[in-house]
């Protein structure tokens, strides 16, 4: 009747999700720019600034991959997560989990120098895990909402974390501040020359998101969190075991939060410090890591160096141009708000005077 | 309009219903045709309502009674044919022209918001609702109404606190209170008690005396003999029967309900003797606890269809549960070949050669956001050869899919297809290749053909026939009983979770099906439980 008629796209090509993703992006960006002129800075300068200063200068861009680091680590781990309709909001808390189990680790556990890292990172997966396990159980057995406890647990891992370095953890050489005593040296990551990029985190964070696709397009299990996630009465009927299946993917998802921890605390600070510290919202972050990728563990590479570039922009809009540090969040936030909005242009195409929806008025039959 | 129609208490006559049909009905609807594709819902299909007049439109599942009603509510627009209310034709676009002509309906499925307060959601259907304080002054007129058609419900009680027969009061209040002279009741009963049913029909026989008309549609027969004025019968669309309910038998009405035509029957070899499956004294709740299995008891022979009939909502769906696995029973006992399986999961009852192709095959029987090639190993893709040491060997599935694509014809571009994309037809296709392909021992269908077009059910009908011939047992549930008759050995009825009888097919008389579905008290001599 009238003309024009929105019609369902049951299945919208890989080029219109890259495109529409890439437009949302970029309205984001087109949004900030104005903010940038309210602030009296000239935005098409400012983003050539932001440019300069991440991708071609050397030491720019190890801050701009170090800060992708826990952005790909989490964000992978929500992929996997977000496949089976698994709405981990927890990232925050799983990754200072990790840093704790870590720095645990690396205070009071005596092992041998060689084996601390490992340690560490082996204790992080499973801080981070741990994190993850309880919302999952809580899940599949009494249907509790998941996105309630996750991210309910992110306060208790943060207040637990400004416990340790006010109380038990705080450090005999330390006056005035809240941190633990810093790691003995063989517990600290190495870092890439001169710079801070931790990169046995890095590497970790790449082999993670290989896995995990491979672990999703290629096994069973990946199989069985596919069908979860698509249609949980298929997966039923098809017989997935709801319980040992959302534990596994939930702790593996949440123990990749974990590792982003450990990278954090033994490869930057050296200890473990105010919660804020740690984690500079990389948990938060991670879902528009994650939601950007679209359900690629791959694609997760490219959307946490995105997401990466923006929180070393933060650096640079600061003490270049000037600007708010509030600005990396509000452009964040842009970028999530425009994921959202975007979701029916894929979901949806516009037509003129569709013919009638077969399905749709057949199913209004007796 | 609808000033001079004062909602409570306009006394067209007091006294009995009219015996004499009076000039101007509330409602005709007249030459209205209906087609989907592939379907015709309504053909030339007209009826009238008196007022004062309970008129009953009876029909199977499928008949096309919810397709009228959906047009005379607004929400279907006829391709052809008129309604006319009082005397004058009308257009219903929407479900508000409707209820400003005075039609209103109760739904099987209520629309209440289930947090909010009686008064609340009867404020919300209201074109005079405040701004402010929505529910004033409307706690007195539901009270004056309540206590007028004997509807007592609490205007303060949250509607999730109500038990479904208070619910449909409260939708039968808002409808009155919208100004409905016309009401429409679809299956009302089917969410009541006896006692509740008792009330309902005390209430309808308050609003007829007082000149209101009511559309009372039902495949109970019983019921429809107690309360219906007249009786108009559809079948697959069609008006089939006009009756006033003084002339009417059960036995008239279940033949005209269910049709006489009896289909000729393609099977050769006769069924053989060896149970394979076993269900002794099965009981078992439905999704909402309640029970839905009641002692049921039956086996499945080797090289047998046995059909289930029932009318929707009788056990049939838990029935289908329970014997695929995903329904655990309360007691009672399930076995295969001898062997307990009454604790078994779907997964292990699979592997004991139980095949489902499930009612439901966009949710259940495939996902459709994955590959056609994906779909066809659903259920088998833990084992070899598709599965080796936890890794999915894609190489094998796209093999099989090839094999199954061409073996069943399944018309699609290619087997990384989403299944979205495919036609009802070839989703069954896709769903029949996957279940028949480890030659099943039980295969059990939950209305196969529901919604195929006739090239689809005619492959499903020689597939299903095929398993028996191989020597499967096929327990075939349908609402079509043509369908049954057609494919069945044997026919089940189901009655309110319990097996009202089972009948040999070639004995079996339509009639004598349609009254142990419609769960009749004059049961029929000689069903065999």
């Amino acid at each position: 009747m009238l003309g024009l008629r929105f019609q369902r796209n049951p299945d919208p090509s890989p080029w219109l999700v890259l495109g529409v993703s890439i437009g949302a992006v970029a309205g984001a960006l087109l949004v900030t720019g104005l903010l940038f002129a309210l602030h009296g800075v000239d935005p098409l300068a400012a983003y050539a600034t932001i440019f300069r200063k991440t991708m071609l200068d050397g030491r720019g861009f190890s801050e701009v991959v170090r800060k992708s680091i826990p952005l790909l680590l989490a964000g992978v781990g929500l992929v996997l997560a977000f496949r089976a309709r698994f709405w981990n909001i927890g990232a925050e808390g799983q990754i200072l989990a990790g840093a704790v189990a870590a720095s645990g680790v690396a205070l009071f556990v005596p092992v041998p120098a060689v084996l601390a890292v490992p340690a560490m990172f082996l204790a992080g997966f499973l801080g981070g895990a741990a994190w993850g396990f309880l919302p999952a159980i809580l899940k599949v057995r009494l249907g509790v909402n998941e996105i309630i406890t996750t991210l309910m647990l992110n306060y208790v891992a943060l207040y637990i974390v400004r416990w340790l370095i006010n109380g038990p953890w705080r450090g005999q050489s330390v006056t005035g501040f809240s941190y633990s005593d810093r790691f003995p040296a063989h517990a600290w990551l190495p870092t890439l020359g001169s710079t801070r990029l931790h990169w046995p985190t890095l590497l970790i964070g790449l082999l993670l998101a290989v896995l995990i696709a491979f672990v999703l397009f290629r096994t069973r299990l990946g199989f069985e969190i596919r069908m979860m996630g698509e249609s949980p009465e298929a997966a039923r009927y098809a017989g997935v075991n709801f319980l040992w299946t959302t534990v596994a993917l939930v702790c593996v998802s949440a123990g990749a939060a974990g590792l982003a921890g450990v990278g954090e605390v033994a490869g930057i600070h050296h200890r473990l410090v105010e919660p804020n510290s740690i984690s500079l919202g990389y948990g938060y972050t991670a879902i528009i890591v994650a939601l950007l990728a679209r359900g690629n563990p791959l694609a997760a590479i490219a959307t946490a160096l995105f997401l990466g570039t923006v929180f070393a922009a933060g650096d640079i809009m600061k003490v270049s141009l000037r600007l708010p540090s509030q600005m990396p969040s509000v452009i964040n936030g842009l970028v999530l708000l425009f994921l959202v909005c975007s979701e029916p242009l894929l979901r949806y195409r516009l037509r003129r005077r569709a013919r009638t929806d077969a399905r749709a008025e057949g199913g209004a039959r007796a | 309009m609808g000033e001079e129609r004062a909602i409570v208490g306009e006394v067209v006559e007091a006294s009995e219903r009219p015996s004499a049909p009076r000039e101007i009905p509330i409602l005709s609807m007249r030459g209205i045709d209906k087609r989907f594709p592939g379907v015709v819902a309504n053909d030339d299909v007209g009826f009238d309502v008196l007022p004062g007049e309970v008129h009953a439109l009876l029909g199977e599942n499928g008949a096309g009674k919810t397709t009228l009603i959906s047009i005379l509510y607004g929400l279907q627009q006829p391709d052809a044919g008129e309604i006319v209310i009082d005397g004058k034709a009308v257009r219903l676009l929407n479900p508000r022209h409707a209820m400003a002509q005075g039609v209103g309906l109760v739904a099987q499925h209520f629309h209440l918001a289930r947090r909010h307060t009686v008064a609340e959601n009867i404020a919300l259907g209201l074109a005079d609702t405040p701004f402010l304080r929505p529910t004033r002054r409307l706690e007195r007129r539901i009270a004056e109404l309540a206590s007028h058609y004997g509807l007592e419900v609490d205007p303060t009680a949250r509607v999730w606190q109500l038990s479904p027969g208070e619910q449909q009061r409260v939708e039968i209040v808002k409808a009155l209170l919208q100004g409905a002279r016309l009401l429409i009741l679809d299956e009302p009963t089917s969410v009541l008690t006896p006692q509740e049913a008792e009330r309902l029909f005390g209430v309808l026989e308050q609003m007829t005396s007082e000149g209101k008309g009511v559309i009372f549609i039902s495949h109970k027969l019983d019921e429809v003999m107690r309360v219906a004025d007249r009786i108009t019968v559809l079948r697959k669309g069609a008006v089939v029967g006009r009756l006033s309910a003084e002339d009417a038998s059960p036995a008239d009405l279940a033949r005209l309900m269910v049709g006489d035509f009896n289909p000729p029957r393609i099977k050769e070899a006769p069924p053989g003797t060896a149970p394979v499956a076993r269900l002794e004294n099965v009981w078992a709740r439905n999704h909402r606890g309640l029970p839905a299995l009641r002692g049921v008891d039956f086996d499945i022979r080797a090289g047998e269809i046995l059909g289930v009939a029932g009318v929707a909502g009788n056990g049939q769906a838990e029935l289908v549960e329970v014997v695929s696995g995903l329904r655990r029973p309360d007691s009672g006992r399930f076995s295969i070949l001898g062997r307990d399986v009454t604790e078994l999961g779907v997964r292990a009852l699979l592997e004991n050669g139980v095949a489902l192709i499930p009612e439901d095959r966009n949710r259940m029987g495939t996902v459709p956001a994955m590959s056609v090639a994906e779909n066809l190993v659903l259920r088998q893709y833990r084992r070899a050869p598709y599965a080796r040491r936890g890794l999915i060997d894609w190489k094998a599935v796209a093999g099989f899919a090839k094999r199954s694509i061409d073996q069943y014809e399944i018309a699609t571009p290619s087997q990384a297809t989403r299944a979205r994309l495919l036609s009802g037809g070839n989703v069954q296709k896709l769903i029949l290749a996957r279940e028949l392909s480890g030659e099943p021992r039980l295969v059990v269908a939950a209305h196969p053909t529901y919604g195929l077009d006739v090239g689809a059910t005619a492959l499903t009908h020689d597939l299903l026939l095929r398993q028996r011939e191989r020597g499967a047992a096929v327990l075939l549930v349908s609402e079509d009983l043509d369908e049954l008759l057609q494919l069945a050995d044997r026919i089940l009825v189901m009655a309110q979770g319990r097996v009202a009888g089972i009948v040999s097919a070639s004995a079996a008389d339509r009639e004598r099906l349609g009254l142990l579905m419609a769960g009749s008290t004059r049961e029929p001599q000689g069903a065999v439980a």
